[in-house]
């Protein structure tokens, strides 16, 4: 088994889909009810398949923070401006092989959108660092 | 078998023994911890007749065991008042004991929370962590902290029991507030004010504090959608409030403003009184709730909360507009404060303008079931 980060942007990535272009404010409120329900479908099944470990959504506000120095208040530059990359959350799975990896993140990108119809929307898709195998030979 | 229910009950009086007996609060608590795991590792068959008195029995030795090891001069300034003060003392005065020490100032309100949960809620660490959706060694990290903080505290005086109360009113927040996993710090919430209420029958801020809390979770059943998204108080089906539980709810408070020393707890539960006592939004009693408002106000002097809440009652007894003049005094940062204003403003007309603070609103809740409730309040209005 191997674990895989799915990222979901809110902007960022390759050129979007035609129907990733439409902000959600844009949909119905039962547009918004059937994305919605959609991932939370997607987790259950994970979870059933045995492949499920984390999924968390992110605000959209925030800001870059760093170090400044002994005895100086940290150091922020944002909110984040418009044209930065963005990322609006992610789902950790668990499984047999990258094919399968990458099955489940097309699946999370056909979550419907505006008129009921697939978003298309890119994922990020990205391994983590795995444990070294226990048999060496 | 092992009844949980029993251990989780007698979790408190054992500590409240022990506490009582001279013992430190944090070793008391350790010693409580290991005593319940062995009554779990023993009463396969069965509890035993006296369960508290074996549970005191054997917290009480593995209380000494540690203080044994740690140190043989502590243990002789122990032993000097192990055995416990003469004449009967009331579980009851145990449960405030407790409950004022778990919500001591000097701890956070998330470290006092936990350590309520575990001393007196008698909820496992791992079971306190699920509810915060933190890891376990994390959890047992914040509670060693807390109780680390407390050392050296005096235990032989119940402490405030204003600050019990908020820290029930938060813990109580964080299960109606949250995610649908935390929610059942609600019913934990209520469980321990009903606790207090029985210790301190004579305080109407803790009874106010019990009503508010059953007046509120009396419309937890109507308060999300199958799919898990909120239904604001306008739009919920009354037919699934639990009835008894309001009627509990007004019954208390009633008892409580009936001793005539009104507070911020009674206010708030009047107020939720009169929001459950309408068989439909359009017959919600707007002035009167005003009436509370003003009172509400006046107890807590400043609180830009209030004040935001205030509004609305505002705008529906002498117009949105009326309303919309106060949401605009307040400080732009401040939290639901654009919602509020999105709302007076579709009241007023001002659809537009209400579309696009809704969309603020969601772009700055920090809470999930907000942002989509909030979004899709902006969509209904941009659709229209």
């Amino acid at each position: 088994m191997a674990k895989y980060l799915l990222l979901k942007h809110y902007r960022g990535g390759p050129k979007p889909h035609p129907n990733a272009a439409t902000p959600m404010d844009d949909w119905t409120p039962a547009e918004i009810t059937a994305h919605i329900g959609f991932m939370d479908d997607m987790i259950e099944d994970l979870k059933r398949r045995g492949e499920f470990v984390d999924a968390q959504a992110l605000a959209p506000q925030g800001e870059f923070v760093r170090y400044d120095g002994e005895g100086r208040p940290p150091v922020t530059d944002g909110p984040f401006a418009e044209t930065k990359d963005l990322i609006a959350g992610w789902m950790v799975i668990d499984v047999d092989s990258k094919e399968r990896a990458y099955e489940a993140a097309a699946h999370l990108s056909s979550a419907p959108g505006k008129d009921g119809e697939p978003l298309h929307e890119w994922l990020e898709v990205r391994p983590f660092y795995g444990e070294a195998p226990a048999v060496e030979e | 078998m092992i009844d949980g229910h029993l251990l989780r009950d007698l979790t408190p009086q054992v500590l409240g023994a022990l506490v009582r007996r001279g013992a430190d609060f944090a070793a008391a608590e350790d010693a409580v911890q290991e005593a319940l795991a062995e009554a779990v590792r023993r009463w396969d068959g069965g509890a035993p007749d006296e369960p508290k008195a074996w549970l005191v029995t054997v917290a009480w030795r593995k209380f000494l065991d540690a203080r044994r090891s740690a140190s043989a001069r502590v243990l002789r300034e122990v032993a000097a008042h192990r055995e416990p003060a003469p004449g009967p003392v009331g579980q009851a005065d145990d449960t405030l004991l407790l409950l004022s020490r778990c919500c001591h100032p000097a701890l956070s309100p998330a470290s006092a929370i936990a350590l309520t949960l575990r001393a007196v809620g008698g909820l496992t660490t791992a079971q306190i962590a699920r509810a915060f959706l933190v890891p376990e060694t994390t959890m047992a990290q914040r509670i060693s902290r807390a109780k680390r903080t407390l050392a050296g505290e005096r235990f032989e005086e119940p402490g405030d029991v204003r600050a019990v109360l908020r820290v029930l009113y938060l813990m109580f927040d964080q299960g109606f507030a949250g995610d649908e996993s935390e929610e059942d710090l609600s019913a934990e919430a209520i469980r321990l004010a009903r606790q207090l209420v029985a210790s301190v029958p004579h305080d109407p801020e803790a009874a106010g504090l019990l009503a508010l809390l059953l007046l509120h979770h009396a419309r937890r059943p109507a308060r999300r959608t199958a799919a898990g998204e909120l239904v604001p108080l306008a739009e919920q089906d009354r037919s699934l409030w639990d009835t008894g539980m309001i009627a509990e709810g007004v019954d208390l408070l009633q008892h409580a403003l009936a001793m005539d020393r009104v507070g911020e707890y009674q206010a708030q539960a009047a107020i939720a009184a009169l929001h459950d006592d309408a068989a439909s939004a359009e017959e919600t009693d707007w002035p009167q709730i005003l009436e509370w408002y003003d009172e509400l106000e006046r107890l807590t002097p400043g609180s830009p909360v209030v004040a935001l809440n205030r509004a609305v009652a505002v705008g529906h007894v002498d117009g949105p507009l009326a309303g919309l003049r106060l949401v605009e005094a307040l400080d732009p940062g401040l939290p639901r404060r654009d919602a509020v204003a999105a709302y007076l403003h579709e009241r007023a007309g001002n659809r537009a303008e209400a579309a696009r603070l809704y969309q603020a609103a969601a772009q700055a809740t920090v809470v999930m079931a907000e942002h989509t409730h909030l979004l899709k309040q902006a969509a209904r209005l941009n659709r229209a």
